[in-house]
C-alpha cells in the first residue's frame, strides 16, 4: 500500500440558503484556498480530481457538470464524479493513487439543498414501488430508530440533548458553522417535539455549501513541503435497504468498516462522525468502539450544519486539520448515506511523526 | 504499478423499450446474474459492487444504489456509484477495475442499467434552470449543430450518417440482444426517415431502451477459477474538460484526443486501425462515426467519412476496422448502461465469444463512451493476451 495523507481541507460557510450563487460559484473560494494552501495554482497541478453531489438536491440532471467549468480543466483532466457524499470520491482517488495511475488528487462535494424540501426529497430514495409511493421522509425514518433505541432502553433523550448540547458548544469555535451557542440539556428538553421522539435541534439544519481537499503520495506531499496527516485505514460497507431486516438500533455497515480500517488499533484522539440525528451519533460511537476518552465531533458535527454530499469529505478534512494542527495524534471520520445509517464510511488519520 | 485484472464474467438483458416483466432491482439482478453464471461464480465470491447510471431524474428515484443492494447482494460488503453523464458506463468500469488493480479487493461485480420506462428522460433533460440557457431539445438537439459543422469542415457526402445508420443496424440483426432488429434495413429506408434535427433523421438516432449491463472484474490471481477466457485489461482512462472555455472545439474535443492517447500508450497501441481488431464505441447519432474515427485517430482529420464510406467499420463489408459489430448504441440505448455494453461488447470479441458478431480471431479491442455535451470520455483497451 502506498501511503496516502491529507494535505489541505477548506469548507465554505455553511447556510441555510446559499440564494443566487450557483455551484461554480460555491466551489470556486474553497477551490482557490486549498490550492493556495498547497503551493498549487490549479486542477493542472494533481493528477485526478473526483467530487460528490446528487442531482435531486438541486433538482437538476447532470448538476456536476457545470462544476467542471468552475475548475480551469483546460488541458482536459483526469476526472471521475460519484452521487454520493464526496467522502466516496476520496475512496475512489484513494483507490487511484494505489494503482499507481495518481501521485495526488483534487476532491470536492457540494450541495445546495435550499431550493427543494430535504426530508421530502429524500423520501424518494426508497423502493420506488413499495415505499417512495408513501413519501416517508427522513426525519420519521430516524425517528422509527430513535424510537427503538429508547425503547430498548439504550439511550434516554437526555443522552440524545447531551449530543446536541455538546455540538451547538464546539460549533462556538468553528466559525462556518450554521448552528451554535449555549444550551443546557434542561432547555433542549423543553422544546416541543417535531417528529417524536425527535426535538427540531435532534435534527441536523438543511444546508448549502461545498468543501474540498487535496490528497497525495507522503513522498510528493513532501515535496511540495506542507504538512499532512496520514491516512492509515478506511473502508466502507452497506447494508440491505429492506427496513425489517436490520436492526436499527445498531449499525454492523459501520462496525465492519471500522474493524477494516483498524480503528481499534490504537488510542483515538478525535472523531468526526457524520451522525444527521442526534441518537446516531451514539449508535455509531458503539459501532466503532470509541470510549470517552474520544473527543467526538469538536467542530460541532452535522448537527451544527450539513452540507449533504460534503459533509463526509469534511468529516476527513476536519481530523486531519486537528491533527495537522497537533491538536490531536491520531482520528477516525464516519461518513454516512441513507436512511438511518444504511451505508458508512469510516477513515484513520493519524500525524506525521 | 497497477495489480492486472481480468473481465471473467459478463452478463447483459435483452435491450427492448419496455421490461414491463422486472422491476427495476429485477433488471440489475438478471444481468447480474448473468455475469456470475458466464463466470462461474455465485454472490458470495463478489468482494464489492460498483453501480453506474445517468441522471437519477431517468427513472425519479434518488441514489438509487441505496435500494438496490440486496438485488445485487451487497448487504455487508462495500457498494459504489458512480455518475459521469452518458460516459457514466465505461467510467463505473474503470472505477470497478481499480477495485482490483490498486490491489484492495480480489473480485468485484459491476452493474450499469438504465429502465426508461419508468419516466421521461426528454424531461429529465429539459427542466429549466436559473441561470442557465433553456434548451428544449433533447440530445438530438444539442449535437446536430455540431455535426453539421463536421460536415462543413469535411466536405463529407450527405449519405455518410445514412451508411452508419444501416451498417449498425445490420450489426445489430447478427445480435440477439439488440434492441432494433432490422436485418432488412436499406439506404433509402434510412434516408426516407423523419427529419428530426438536420441533419439527423429519424433512423440516424438511438432507440429509448430499457437494460442493463454487468461484469465481473478479477485479479490475475483468481482469473483462472472462471472457466471462459478473459480480457485482460490493458489500459484505461478518462478525461473531462468544460462546458465552455474559449477554443473549445466540440467536433474534435481535446478531450476525447487526449484519452485515447492515454489508453493506447498504456496498451501500448501506435496505429489504432491497425492495432486492434475491432472497436466499440459510443454512437448516438449516425454522424458521430465519421466524427470519432478521427477523434480517436482512426483516419485523419476531415477523412473519418471515407472509411464509413468504403465499409472499413462494416462486418459484412468484411471491413479491416469493424466497429459497433454489436449494433452500437444506435441499435440499443439504455443511456446509463450503454457506455459498460461498449466496454463488455469489447470483451466479449477478445474473449471469443461475440456470436454472430463475433470479429474472426480478434486479439486487441477498443471500448469507448462519451458524456454530456461531449465533455466526458472513459476508455479501456482490453486484450486476450495477457500483458
Amino acid at each position: 500500500m502506498r501511503n496516502v495523507v491529507v494535505v489541505a481541507y477548506e469548507q465554505s460557510e455553511i447556510v441555510r440558503n446559499a440564494g443566487a450563487c450557483n455551484e461554480v460559484e460555491l466551489i470556486m473560494p474553497i477551490y482557490r484556498k486549498v490550492m493556495e494552501k498547497c503551493g498549487l495554482h490549479s486542477v493542472q497541478d494533481v493528477d485526478f480530481t473526483c467530487s460528490g453531489s446528487c442531482d435531486y438536491q438541486q433538482g437538476a440532471a447532470f448538476s456536476f457538470v457545470m462544476a467542471i467549468d468552475a475548475l480551469g480543466a483546460v488541458p482536459p483532466i483526469k476526472e471521475s464524479h460519484v452521487e454520493m457524499d464526496a467522502a466516496w470520491a476520496f475512496y475512489e482517488a484513494w483507490l487511484k493513487i494505489q494503482m499507481g495511475q495518481a501521485d495526488s488528487a483534487f476532491l470536492y462535494g457540494f450541495g445546495k439543498c435550499s431550493p427543494g424540501e430535504l426530508p421530502i426529497v429524500l423520501s424518494q430514495q426508497l423502493d420506488p414501488y413499495y415505499m417512495a409511493p408513501l413519501w416517508v421522509d427522513s426525519i420519521a425514518f430516524a425517528a422509527m430508530q430513535a424510537r427503538a433505541l429508547l425503547e430498548k432502553g439504550d439511550i434516554s433523550e437526555a443522552d440524545m440533548a447531551e449530543v446536541v448540547s455538546r455540538s451547538r458548544a464546539n460549533a462556538k469555535h468553528n466559525p462556518h458553522a450554521q448552528l451554535k451557542g449555549d444550551f443546557s440539556i434542561e432547555q433542549l428538553l423543553a422544546e416541543p417535539m417535531y417528529e417524536s421522539p425527535l426535538r427540531r435541534h435532534d435534527c441536523c439544519p438543511v444546508s448549502d455549501g461545498a468543501s474540498a481537499m487535496v490528497i497525495a503520495t507522503e513522498e510528493k506531499a513532501k515535496e511540495w513541503g506542507r504538512p499532512y496527516a496520514r491516512l492509515t485505514g478506511i473502508d466502507h460497507r452497506i447494508e440491505t435497504s429492506v427496513f425489517g431486516a436490520r436492526d436499527l438500533t445498531q449499525s454492523v455497515s459501520t462496525k465492519i468498516a471500522g474493524e477494516k480500517a483498524g480503528v481499534g488499533n490504537g488510542k483515538v484522539d478525535v472523531a468526526e462522525l457524520y451522525a444527521p440525528f442526534s441518537h446516531q451519533e451514539i449508535i455509531l460511537k458503539r459501532a466503532l468502539g470509541l470510549d470517552d476518552d474520544t473527543v467526538v465531533n469538536p467542530s460541532g458535527g452535522v448537527l451544527a450544519g450539513n452540507i449533504m454530499m460534503a459533509s463526509g469529505l469534511s468529516r476527513i478534512g476536519e481530523v486531519a486539520n486537528r491533527i495537522i494542527a497537533g491538536e490531536a495524534q491520531r482520528g477516525v471520520a464516519h461518513a454516512t448515506s441513507g436512511p438511518a445509517l444504511q451505508q458508512n464510511l469510516v477513515a484513520v488519520l493519524e500525524g506525521a511523526n | 504499478m497497477a495489480e492486472l485484472a481480468a473481465v471473467v464474467g459478463i452478463g447483459q438483458t435483452k435491450y427492448q423499450t419496455k421490461h414491463k416483466e422486472v422491476s427495476i432491482a429485477g433488471l440489475v439482478r438478471m444481468a447480474a446474474i448473468n455475469a456470475l453464471d458466464d463466470a462461474g461464480l455465485g454472490w458470495d465470491d463478489i468482494d464489492a459492487v460498483i453501480l453506474g447510471k445517468a441522471p437519477d431524474m431517468f427513472e425519479g428515484i434518488v441514489m438509487p444504489e441505496l435500494y438496490l443492494t440486496d438485488a445485487l447482494g451487497c448487504n455487508g460488503k462495500p457498494m459504489l456509484r458512480v455518475h459521469t453523464a452518458g460516459s457514466v458506463g465505461g467510467s463505473t468500469a474503470l472505477v470497478a477495475a481499480s477495485y482490483v488493480q490498486s490491489g484492495v479487493f480480489k473480485r468485484v461485480l459491476t452493474v450499469s442499467f438504465e429502465k426508461q420506462s419508468e419516466s421521461n428522460a426528454m424531461w429529465a433533460l429539459s427542466n429549466a434552470q436559473p441561470f442557465s440557457v433553456h434548451l428544449n431539445a433533447g440530445a438530438g438537439g444539442f449535437f446536430a449543430p455540431i455535426i453539421r459543422e463536421y460536415i462543413r469542415r469535411s466536405n463529407a457526402p450527405a449519405d455518410a450518417g445514412i451508411k452508419v445508420a444501416m451498417k449498425d443496424r445490420l450489426h445489430g440483426a447478427r445480435n440477439p440482444l439488440a434492441h432494433l432488429q432490422m436485418p432488412n434495413i436499406t439506404m433509402k429506408e434510412v434516408e426516407e426517415s423523419p427529419m428530426l434535427w438536420e441533419p439527423l433523421r429519424f433512423l440516424e438516432s438511438c432507440p429509448s431502451s430499457d437494460g442493463a449491463c454487468a461484469m465481473v472484474i478479477a485479479h490475475e490471481d483468481l482469473v483462472s477459477q472462471s472457466p471462459k477466457a478473459p480480457a485482460w485489461i490493458r489500459g484505461g482512462a478518462m478525461r473531462s474538460e468544460p462546458t465552455m472555455y474559449a477554443g473549445r472545439d466540440e467536433v474534435n474535443p481535446q478531450a476525447g484526443q487526449d484519452c485515447a492517447k492515454d489508453v493506447y500508450a498504456q496498451a501500448g497501441i501506435t496505429n489504432p486501425r491497425k492495432d486492434l481488431d475491432c472497436a466499440e464505441v459510443y454512437v448516438p447519432f449516425s454522424w458521430y462515426e465519421p466524427m470519432w474515427l478521427e477523434n480517436l485517430g482512426f483516419a485523419d482529420v476531415g477523412k473519418g467519412w471515407e472509411l464509413t464510406m468504403e465499409g472499413a467499420t462494416s462486418l459484412d463489408e468484411n471491413g479491416d476496422i469493424p466497429w459497433n459489430c454489436s449494433g452500437g448504441v444506435l441499435s440499443s440505448n439504455a443511456i446509463g448502461a450503454s457506455g459498460m455494453i461498449r466496454f463488455a461488447e469489447a470483451a466479449r470479441q477478445v474473449r471469443n465469444d461475440a456470436g454472430d458478431h463475433q470479429v474472426e480471431g480478434a486479439r486487441t479491442a477498443l471500448g469507448h463512451a462519451y458524456g454530456g455535451g461531449a465533455q466526458f470520455f472513459a476508455m479501456w483497451v482490453v486484450s486476450a493476451d495477457k500483458p
